[in-house]
């Protein structure tokens, strides 16, 4: 079985392998997918969007359907992620409680003093560094995924220098489960607030009907607006699979 | 980049794979993927697409690797063959 599995993958890649050397070269101008579209985008980006990071301004206006729609998938993600894990929501988790025997405590070891000093001093950098990731997406690399992950990993941080209990505390259950959906709600709300406003749906322009700026910059600032949302999805997603992974669903105790 | 080094990387990036397949201790193969998943970050990077290695570094070696962790930690860290 071993032996037909390592054939059928040595000559599966060999073809894939070979199908490459249709493509063409890396950054070609004369490439079917540099010759139409991307042109365009590089011509008229910036002075349709006043974006100057072009990544930030194709995802979240060009192609923000696209982007609403990544949002909807992490936030069904962890929806079922809660669903399957969390101990008193869910039929599934209760049959399993019952059959199982309950879940049994890791061995806890002694909290560290300097792990605990540690995680204090890198607890505000990572969170600042998070929102300005966030911010200055459309300036530099980054954007609401990258920040949501960011601030999420540092609640984590949180849950694995001290315990989960006192990063629960600073971020309740309560609270990270409504930000998965208030984050989709936001990015679908601007949509829906463009619609209202007699504009397409996601054509942050047409929010000049009760802002007071000029269409390009409505682009730009539409575009925050939508980030912060995949931020609040994305982030609060992160740390409810860790949260659940971490305790089986108990969200008692952790490593 | 430098063709040596992205050349050196991607050696580095099959041979953490097929490390990370043939461990027995899935604790290993976690962080070796997780290194695997750094190394894919600095190829991007080199590419010209530092959103994508940023995605990459943040969700691939930073989240998975916890997540993988976190749930080997919970059931067993052996894998049977």
């Amino acid at each position: 079985m071993r032996k037909i599995a390592i054939i059928v993958t040595v000559v599966l890649g060999a073809i894939l392998l070979w199908g490459t050397t249709d493509f063409p070269n890396w950054g070609d101008p004369h490439s079917p997918a540099s010759q139409h579209l991307s042109n365009r985008y590089i011509k008229e980006a910036y002075q349709t969007t006043h974006v100057p990071n072009l990544v930030s301004a194709i995802l979240a206006d060009y192609r923000n359907f696209d982007t609403m729609l990544e949002t909807s998938v992490v936030f069904v993600a962890g929806t079922a992620i809660f669903l399957i894990l969390r101990l008193p929501l869910g039929p599934l988790a209760r049959r399993r409680n019952l059959d199982s025997d309950p879940p049994k405590p890791l061995k806890t070891l002694a909290r560290d003093p300097i792990l605990e000093m540690a995680c204090r001093l890198l607890f505000p950098p990572i969170q600042l560094f998070g929102f300005y990731v966030l911010c200055h997406g459309h300036y530099s690399p980054g954007g609401g995924f990258q920040a949501g992950v960011t601030l999420g990993a540092s609640f984590i941080m949180l849950a694995i220098g001290f315990d989960l209990t006192s990063a629960t505390t600073r971020l309740s259950e309560n609270l990270f489960r409504r930000f998965m959906a208030w984050g989709v709600l936001l990015y679908a709300g601007v949509g829906v607030l463009c619609l209202l406003l007699g504009g397409p749906f996601l054509d942050y322009a047409a929010l000049g009907a009760i802002l007071p700026l000029g269409p390009e910059a409505l682009r730009s600032q539409g575009i925050l607006f939508v980030e912060c949302g995949v931020t609040m999805t994305v982030g609060s997603v992160i740390f409810g699979i860790y949260t659940n992974l971490v305790s089986r669903g108990s969200h008692q105790d952790s490593l | 980049m430098h063709w040596l080094f992205e050349a050196l990387l991607l050696i580095l990036i099959v041979g953490t794979a097929i490390a990370a397949l043939e461990s027995r201790c899935l604790l290993t193969s976690s962080i070796i993927l997780g290194a695997y998943s750094f190394m894919v970050c600095l190829v991007y990077a080199g590419l010209g697409a530092v959103d994508v290695a940023f995605t990459e570094a943040a969700v691939g070696a930073g989240a998975g690797t916890v997540f993988f962790l976190a749930t080997i930690l919970r059931t067993g860290r052996d894998t049977s063959r």
